[in-house]
């Protein structure tokens, strides 16, 4: 995955000359033709696709052109118990008995389907949630099919990964996913699930739910013995409702801070086991020693990558004083030769913001940021006249307690920020509640080693942003949440140890 | 006859022994009722200090190589070893019999010489190289949270409280913890061995006083990373893992039920270093 990440690096120029703002392309539009998007989506439960007990379906749109692509069913409490009967039933009678080789090959299946109709799924992908196609094609399905394939092998290993200790399945597991990356964050979630043998109910986003759903399809295509995986769409009462059943035994959730915490609340007093990846408002770390168009590049895809919408994104960038004034110039050139415009086509950077209401939050906090003083910058690019947009931003001038350096944005927007010493760097990068992920850039290895010890994070990148590896546990700090996804470490919330 | 000299059971934070700032008391009563000790009721201020004195001591405590937070451990099993008669003395006058009380001496000394000697294992344990598709060394290490809220069991006190506090510190976690109520005195003695064991001033900090009061503020503190709610009672737990939300507070619980602390093969194990630490993962380019 990572070497076709650096293929997409390599495409786009480093050390963009302002010459080619001016630069136009001809369009290269994905086929879509080929995708069969359904006119309406029932629930899958047990194995088969259910109309919801609440007969409630609700849109789903293109945020590249506010077109209806589908309907969703609406999950009432109703159907959430279903669901979770179903994964009861599948947990007892089947997936917990299954031998652990057999699960193996089941998931491993999954994978394959997934890469098999890989080209589908990331058309749709980018027609619901609005990303670009280059980026879905070679980031989100790829990755996706990854992460199945990287826990399969594990399924009849497991005894390798916690020495001295029987595992055991917990049981079944809700798990919640956001709108920026669908399809890669329900593989995050279900394949250690599957692995570790828990069965699941899966929500996808209400924005985002589409390709759950081709997933759903993918599963019954594999045979998976029904109630093994559940999907359920809805809004937030629907999740609400998952979250406060209880036949559920485990609830992993991604998204915001504030609805992990009101999680986390209501779980308390339960037996339910809980990981959480949250928010996260990330440093960026750029000394003078480092390849500065490498380090560019790294900017641009820290905080442009999905538009923004990504919870570990470089959001604060750290400058150290003496590049500030050739950097600035470099990022405002090199926003200016991104390609913001309908998501499907081939040659887009900058895709669709992921709906109206997140498109509003972004406006409000860009908003609030020149009202404190900074200064700001925008591509000047022009936009389509129907969809969500919204211009790659950055501030600079940004005081240290300003909202747009303490609040997670989720969106294309950049607050560049200084320091002299790596002392000063270390402190004002972990002056936040959050502690996702970080950057560091700097030609010198034992620095990147001692930054990264000193930077309270889940992960950090050296030399290098927003880089993703199913071998590779992803996971924050502090407010952005515990429990780990990805590698070994990602199958701890999944089992019981004795 | 000599008049003997009392004690004073004070409070232990920031590596010094003060009386609560609050200036109240609780009796502490022996088996058969009698007064054993005015124990400190810790306030609200007494604990911030004690996690204001453990996020000062954090970056030197986790910063110190393993090696030398091992030495640091095997040095409280010795001083706990050499003052066993203390400790026993004073868990008979809380109620113990002079074989239980013994037995629980034992088993916490040599519980910190177990932990002692993970310090500068359980990294290899949990941390891992990770095989990823692409030109970056990259790798997982264990990390400690921070500091670490700890509510000792009402029994066995010293052995709960040496059992939770020895997996947080071994990691490099700084910790606040709420002694037993009903019986502090040899938790509180517990103190003095910290003191004079090359423990730096902060890393451990104990607060006796009523659990109704302490335990709420402990989990509401906002610099407070985890919270242990071991000794936490039943009717409460509830209430702190929704208080401990605030903040997303880590909330660990040991259930040693019908274990029993003193059998080495569950209550003691390097999972329970695992619970306060963070997984960090590193991407570091390879290259030319």
């Amino acid at each position: 995955m990572t070497s076709q990440l650096e293929t997409r690096d390599r495409l786009t120029p480093g050390a963009a000359s302002s010459a080619l703002a001016e630069w136009h392309y001809s369009p290269s539009l994905e086929a879509t033709d080929h995708v069969k998007i359904q006119p309406r989506y029932n629930l899958f439960i047990g194995g088969k696709f259910v109309e919801p007990h609440s007969k409630r379906w609700f849109e789903t749109i293109n945020p590249a052109t506010e077109e209806t692509l589908s309907e969703m069913a609406e999950a009432d409490a109703e159907d959430v118990d279903r669901a979770v009967k179903e994964a009861r039933r599948a947990y007892e009678k089947t997936w917990r008995k299954i031998a652990p080789s057999e699960r193996a090959k089941y998931i491993y299946r999954i994978a394959r389907l997934i890469q098999e109709k890989s080209r589908g799924l990331a058309v749709a992908e980018t027609m619901n949630g609005g990303k670009p196609i280059k980026e879905s094609r070679d980031v989100d399905i790829p990755l996706a099919a990854a992460h199945f394939f990287y826990y399969a092998g594990w399924a009849d290993k497991l005894e390798y990964a916690f020495p001295n200790r029987t595992v055991s399945p917990v049981g079944v597991a809700g798990q919640i996913i956001p709108w920026n990356f669908p399809l890669l964050m329900a593989a995050w979630k279900l394949a250690p699930a599957l692995a570790a043998g828990n069965t699941v109910v899966l929500k996808p986003a209400e924005t985002t739910s589409i390709t759950s759903l081709m997933l759903a399809e993918i599963i019954q295509e594999a045979d998976l013995p029904p109630g093994v995986v559940n999907i359920i769409t809805g809004a937030g009462a629907t999740g609400a409702a998952l979250v406060n059943h209880a036949g559920v035994d485990k609830i992993a959730f991604t998204g915001s801070t504030e609805v992990g915490k009101r999680i986390q609340r209501s779980l308390a007093g339960t037996h339910k086991k809980l990981t959480l990846e949250l928010g996260g408002k990330a440093p960026n770390i750029v000394f003078e020693d480092a390849p500065i168009d490498q380090a560019v590049e790294g900017i641009i895809n820290g905080i442009y990558f999905n538009q923004g919408h990504v919870c570990c994104a470089g959001s604060r960038l750290f400058l150290q004083e003496s590049i500030l004034e050739p950097v600035v110039r470099k990022l405002r050139e090199r926003i200016g030769t991104l390609r913001v415009g309908n998501p499907l086509d081939k040659n887009t950077d900058v895709g669709a913001i992921n709906s109206r209401a997140q498109l509003e939050k972004i406006q409000e906090l860009v908003e609030s940021g020149t009202e404190e003083g900074a200064e700001i910058f925008q591509s000047s690019c022009s936009v389509p006249d129907r969809g969500f947009w919204f211009r790659p931003t950055f501030f600079t001038g940004v005081a240290a307690s300003s909202r747009i350096a303490q609040e997670e944005i989720f969106g294309p927007v950049l607050s560049v920020l200084t320091f002299r010493t790596p002392e000063e760097a270390i402190e004002k990068a972990n002056n936040t509640p959050y502690g996702l992920s970080a950057g560091v850039w700097t030609e010198k290895g034992s620095r990147i080693l001692k930054m990264a010890q000193k930077l309270r994070a889940g992960v950090i990148w050296a030399n290098t942003y927003n880089k993703f590896d199913p071998a590779s546990p992803f996971g924050g700090y502090k407010e952005s949440g515990f429990g780990r996804e990805g590698g070994l470490h990602g199958l701890s919330p999944y089992v019981v140890l004795t | 006859m000599r008049l003997n000299v009392r004690k004073t059971y004070k409070l232990y934070i920031n590596g010094e022994f003060p009386r609560t700032e609050s200036g109240r008391f609780y009796a502490v009563k022996g088996k058969g009722g009698e007064l054993l000790a005015n124990a400190c009721r810790g306030s609200r201020k007494d604990l911030r200090n004690a996690v204001q004195a453990a996020r000062k001591a954090f970056s030197g405590w986790s910063g110190k190589t393993a090696f030398n937070r091992g030495q640091i451990l095997y040095r409280l099993a010795e001083v706990c070893e050499s003052r066993a008669a203390e400790l026993v003395d004073e868990l008979r006058r809380q109620g113990s019999t002079a074989a239980e009380a013994r037995r629980e001496v034992a088993a916490l000394t040599d519980r910190w010489v177990y932990y002692a000697g993970w310090s500068d294992k359980y990294p290899q344990v949990f941390g891992s190289v990770n095989p990823v598709a692409g030109p970056y060394y990259n790798f997982t290490v264990p990390e400690p949270t921070g500091v670490v809220g700890v509510v000792a069991p009402e029994e066995p006190s010293l052995l709960g409280l040496v059992s939770r506090i020895a997996p947080a510190i071994v990691g490099g976690n700084t910790v606040v913890a709420i002694t037993s109520e009903s019986r502090p005195l040899a938790a509180i003695t517990l103190g003095e061995i910290f003191e004079t064991s090359d423990v730096p001033a902060g890393v451990v900090n104990l607060i006796s006083g009523l659990k109704t009061e302490l335990v709420p503020w402990l989990a509401a503190h906002m610099d407070v990373n985890a919270i242990d709610t071991t000794g936490v009672p039943d009717v409460a737990i509830s209430a702190v893992q929704k208080t401990a939300a605030e903040n997303v507070k880590r909330v660990v619980h040991f259930n040693a039920g019908k274990i029993g602390w003193d059998d080495a093969t569950r209550s003691q194990s390097p999972y329970a270093i695992f619970d306060f630490q963070e997984m960090k993962t590193v991407w570091h380019p390879i290259g030319m």
